[in-house]
């Protein structure tokens, strides 16, 4: 029987996979976007930012930020799920990072303004194929419970070379 | 009289005076009667596959949704406002990476209080759009209009 890794070396390297993850992509970083971990869960956060608002009377955050910010969320938050195993077996050794799913579509649902604060996304993989996955999205501001926008997207898995 | 050069004006500086169109670079090429082209340069921040140097579909998502704003506001009622209730994009092929994305919008249906549109993105390619996207957006009229 092995013994049970220590914790500390479990949580550097998921952290590590996930940083690895976020930071390859530029837009997520000009946009900002940083992902909160528990276990497997993450939860997207977007920093408020002045450049971020789409209208500038009410104010409100521009609903393509909105979008932007959802379909990050599904993507990594997709990408995170198919690594997971891997990742816990150990087989993510060396650099190479893994090729993204792409968005095939993507519907958004504007429930609420967005306000000019920081606001908060989960994802859930509701199918994840061989081919094909399902993901939706739901973010929040000040109460997980008063969404202010969800959406849903199709996405293409990238093909495994393993065949 | 709302004559052409009016309404371009009018619709420039409503994109202009939105920070995030602002930050993306955008710019008004074309506006019409319920019509609307915009467009944004290809920039290296905007990159969400860094191995082959597309833009991020949000990126893409944001000129539409912008767009499709902007056709509503020139519709011929002439709104007061507007805000996207829902907006699907779908994503046909990749943007070819250093090409400048345009976008073409019409809003072609209003109600009292809800306008539907059509929008369209491409890059040098004329022929073969990069994604499309169809949604409703809030129509906010004039008391007493």
């Amino acid at each position: 029987m092995r013994k049970p890794e220590p914790v500390q070396v479990i949580k550097t390297r998921r952290d590590a996979a996930l940083r690895g993850l976020v930071e390859s992509v530029p837009y997520i970083q000009y946009l900002g976007v940083q992902f909160d971990r528990r276990g497997d869960e993450l939860t997207a956060v977007l920093p408020y930012r002045e450049d971020l608002i789409g209208n500038p009377l009410l104010p409100a955050i521009h609903g393509g930020v909105t979008a932007a910010f959802l379909e990050i969320t599904s993507i990594i938050g997709l990408t995170w799920s198919t690594l997971w195993a891997d990742m816990e077996d150990g087989k993510l050794e060396g650099e190479t990072l893994p090729a993204m799913p792409k968005t095939i579509d993507f519907t958004v649902d504007y429930l609420r303004t967005g306000l000019p604060r920081d606001a908060y996304a989960r994802a859930r993989v509701n199918r994840s194929g061989r081919r094909y996955a399902s993901v939706h999205v739901e973010a929040w501001q000040d109460n997980r419970d008063r969404l202010f926008a969800q959406a849903t997207g199709h996405f293409l898995m990238p093909s495994r070379d393993d065949g | 009289m709302d004559t052409k050069n009016d309404r371009t004006k009018i619709a420039r500086q409503f994109i202009e005076a939105i920070p995030h169109s602002r930050a993306l670079g955008m710019t008004l090429d074309d506006i019409g009667e319920g019509t609307a082209a915009l467009s944004m340069p290809y920039d290296e921040r905007f990159i969400g596959n860094p191995s082959t140097g597309v833009i991020h579909g949000g990126a893409v998502f944001a000129l539409m949704d912008t767009c499709g704003g902007t056709a509503v506001m020139s519709h011929a009622d002439a709104p007061t406002g507007t805000a996207t209730i829902d907006l699907r994009i779908d994503y046909m092929r990749a943007a070819t990476p250093g090409q400048r994305i345009r976008a073409k919008a019409v809003c072609y249906h209003v109600t009292r209080s809800v306008a539907f549109v059509r929008a369209t993105a491409l890059d040098d390619d004329d022929d073969n759009p990069v994604a499309s996207a169809t949604g409703a957006f809030t129509f906010q009229r004039a008391k007493g209009a």
